[in-house]
């Protein structure tokens, strides 16, 4: 495909895909699209690759509540020992004064976290005394007491190499030359901005940052916040409110979930990716409308993620737009990991499926995973972003963001849009795609089950198992390689995962080194439950038979 | 995996048995008081087998008319 560059954005010109049309698929019948000249002007990739979400053998889930069910009956033991009074108390108790009160400590959450978390938190919260590049530092520290106390040695593990931070395009680095720009920021506008954007931290500096951002989405306008976090959940509200309907996707991220709860609409969860779901609940609300009063709901908001961050599978654009024009609902679509991460010149996914993106009414994103810094934005339509302006939380009340790290988050983005001369951003961006699709690859053909799109830099490696999820932490970090393994309660109890983020900063024998010692872990702990040669399972996305309740 | 000798298969076993049961994560103490405890389940349960199952198999076969 060739590549031109004009005004600083690189566009691509693909003849093949304009010159036939392509079939959306929506709601078992085929509707050929327009076809138009010029790229992503509406013409769709149909959902080009699969993505099954394999299910391991019964044996494994009956060994997870197996094992799950031993810990909580030892929990149950020291528990009645704690309150027997043979055994110390770590934890925080009621005063014996209160006895009679409600009980504070008693729910399933305080129980879990004494009596299985506890034991096993060495695992996570570890301090690192580097900046967390490809490779970092970690703090080398023991616990006495079986993880109650930690202490350090006063040793750092050097060179681990990092397969857990979101650090997509390697911009996290300390690097003179690259951070000149962002030295010269600081020493000009200083560190801290002391007012909100309301008030009088509007610098020009934000002003700058705004209008490449909206410059690299392709959109009219958007606005930059100071947390990403902050950016769904002081938003949201400002958007919808009582009488509007949300209609969000099961997965989605706690912010989101956040958001739409401050803001009082009627809440509606459609299963995962499931377009045949959400469409049987756009016809359900269309047609009975609000709940007691069954007045027509003011607005409907469909909200979806990009990349979603525990199981690696990137959302159904092109579906979504269609059932959205269909039914004239509106989108929000929350870019945080799949912004620069994905798509032939970082642009997202929009760029991904190759729709318009000025189809997607309110596009968000955040600056944290692919530019190295920390912050979100909103972009879209001047309307709405000059809507948000005067009425978010955020705008009015937080702190703007600060000089140094707005700087960064503009050379990033310059470096990937090639403006600052070189072409240092689009090698890291194709760097993280060959990174991905190889790293990918050799895990299937080792026989882990891994979820999620083949393109998407997020990979899950199933465990199944709770202590084989701790045994691969330990195991993993003797080896010198640094993995975030994630359990319940923020993934499904019987589905327990190690999360690999890959970056364009891993060279292949850093990946080679990690895959040959998930290799070797894998078939110490017997970690390959893939059956993959025999028919997988029909993919939860294209189930039919489900139940929605209200 | 390579094993050098059988002691290193057995020790191998033995942390997947850990790891399955879930036993892995528990204090010394506690792997000793669960693997006492299904110790000595299994040792009933081979007892048994070994004092009644024959007597059973016997009393089966002549209900049947197989040995008188």
């Amino acid at each position: 495909m060739a590549m031109t560059a004009a005004n600083g954005i690189l566009k691509q010109h693909s003849k093949q895909k304009n010159s036939r049309s392509e079939d959306v698929k929506v709601n078992g019948y085929h509707k050929k699209t327009q076809v138009k000249n010029g790229p992503g002007t509406g013409v769709a990739n149909s959902l080009p690759r699969h993505e099954p979400f394999e299910q391991a053998p019964m044996y494994v889930a009956v060994m997870t509540y197996l094992g799950y069910g031993l810990v909580t009956l030892f929990g149950y033991f020291r528990d009645f020992l704690r309150a027997v009074g043979l055994e110390k108390c770590h934890v925080a108790q009621e005063r014996s004064e209160q006895k009679d009160f409600v009980p504070l400590y008693q729910d399933f959450e305080n129980f879990y976290n004494r009596n299985l978390y506890m034991r096993v938190r060495d695992n996570w919260n570890r301090p690192i005394c580097s900046l967390p590049g490809p490779v970092f530092d970690l703090m080398e520290r023991i616990s006495d007491d079986y993880n109650w106390t930690f202490r350090f040695t006063g040793r750092t593990i050097p060179n681990v190499i990092n397969v857990g931070s979101y650090n997509y395009l390697g911009f996290a680095e300390n690097n003179v030359d690259f951070l000149k720009t962002v030295a010269e920021k600081t020493q000009e506008y200083g560190v801290g901005v002391c007012s909100t954007r309301q008030e009088i931290a509007n610098l020009s500096l934000h002003q700058e940052l705004e209008q490449l951002v909206a410059n690299f989405l392709g959109l009219e306008s958007s606005m930059a916040f100071g947390m990403g976090f902050a950016t769904n959940s002081m938003n949201i509200p400002a958007l919808v409110g009582k009488g509007c309907l949300i209609l969000s996707d099961e997965l989605n991220h706690t912010s989101l979930i956040l958001g739409a709860r401050l803001s009082g609409a009627t809440i509606r969860v459609f299963k995962h990716n499931n377009m045949h779901s959400l469409e049987k609940m756009l016809r359900e609300a269309i047609c009975s409308g609000q709940p007691r009063t069954h007045r027509p709901w003011k607005k409907i908001l469909i909200m979806v993620e990009g990349i979603y961050s525990m199981e690696g599978s990137v959302v159904r654009l092109p579906e979504i737009l269609a059932l959205k024009k269909k039914y004239k609902a509106y989108l929000y679509l929350d870019e945080a990991h799949s912004i620069g991460a994905v798509g032939p010149t970082g642009r997202g996914v929009t760029e991904l499926f190759n729709v318009n993106a000025a189809d997607v009414d309110i596009m968000m994103g955040t600056f944290t995973k692919s530019f190295g810094a920390c912050g979100g934005y909103i972009a879209g339509k001047k309307v709405l972003v000059d809507y948000i302006r005067r009425h978010s939380h955020s705008a009015i009340y937080a702190t703007a963001m600060s000089p140094p790290v707005t700087e960064q988050v503009i050379r990033a983005m310059k470096c990937i849009m090639g403006q600052d001369g070189g072409d240092e951003g689009i090698r890291r961006v194709r760097q993280l795609a060959e990174n991905t699709r190889y790293f990918r690859a050799r895990l299937k053909e080792m026989g882990f089950i891994i979820y999620g799109n083949d393109d998407s830099p997020v990979v899950p490696i199933l465990l199944y198992m709770p202590a084989k999820v701790v045994a691969f932490a330990r195991e993993m970090l003797r080896r010198k390689i640094g993995v975030v393994v994630v359990g319940f309660p923020a993934t499904p109890i019987t589905e327990a995962r190690a999360r690999f983020c890959l970056s364009a900063a891993h060279t292949r024998p850093m990946l080679d080194q990690v895959l040959h010692h998930l290799n070797e872990v894998g078939d110490m702990l017997c970690l390959k439950f893939s059956r993959r040669s025999l028919a997988p399972r029909p993919d939860l996305e294209d189930r039919t038979d489900f139940h929605t309740e209200e | 995996m390579d094993f050098k000798n059988l002691k290193e298969y057995l020790a191998w076993l033995y942390f997947q048995y850990l790891i399955i049961t879930g036993i892995y994560v528990l204090e010394p103490w506690e792997k000793s008081i669960f693997n006492s405890v299904l110790f000595s389940a299994i040792a009933m349960v081979i007892y048994t087998t070994y004092v009644f199952v024959p007597i059973h198999v016997r009393l089966a076969l002549e209900f049947f008319s197989v040995v008188q």
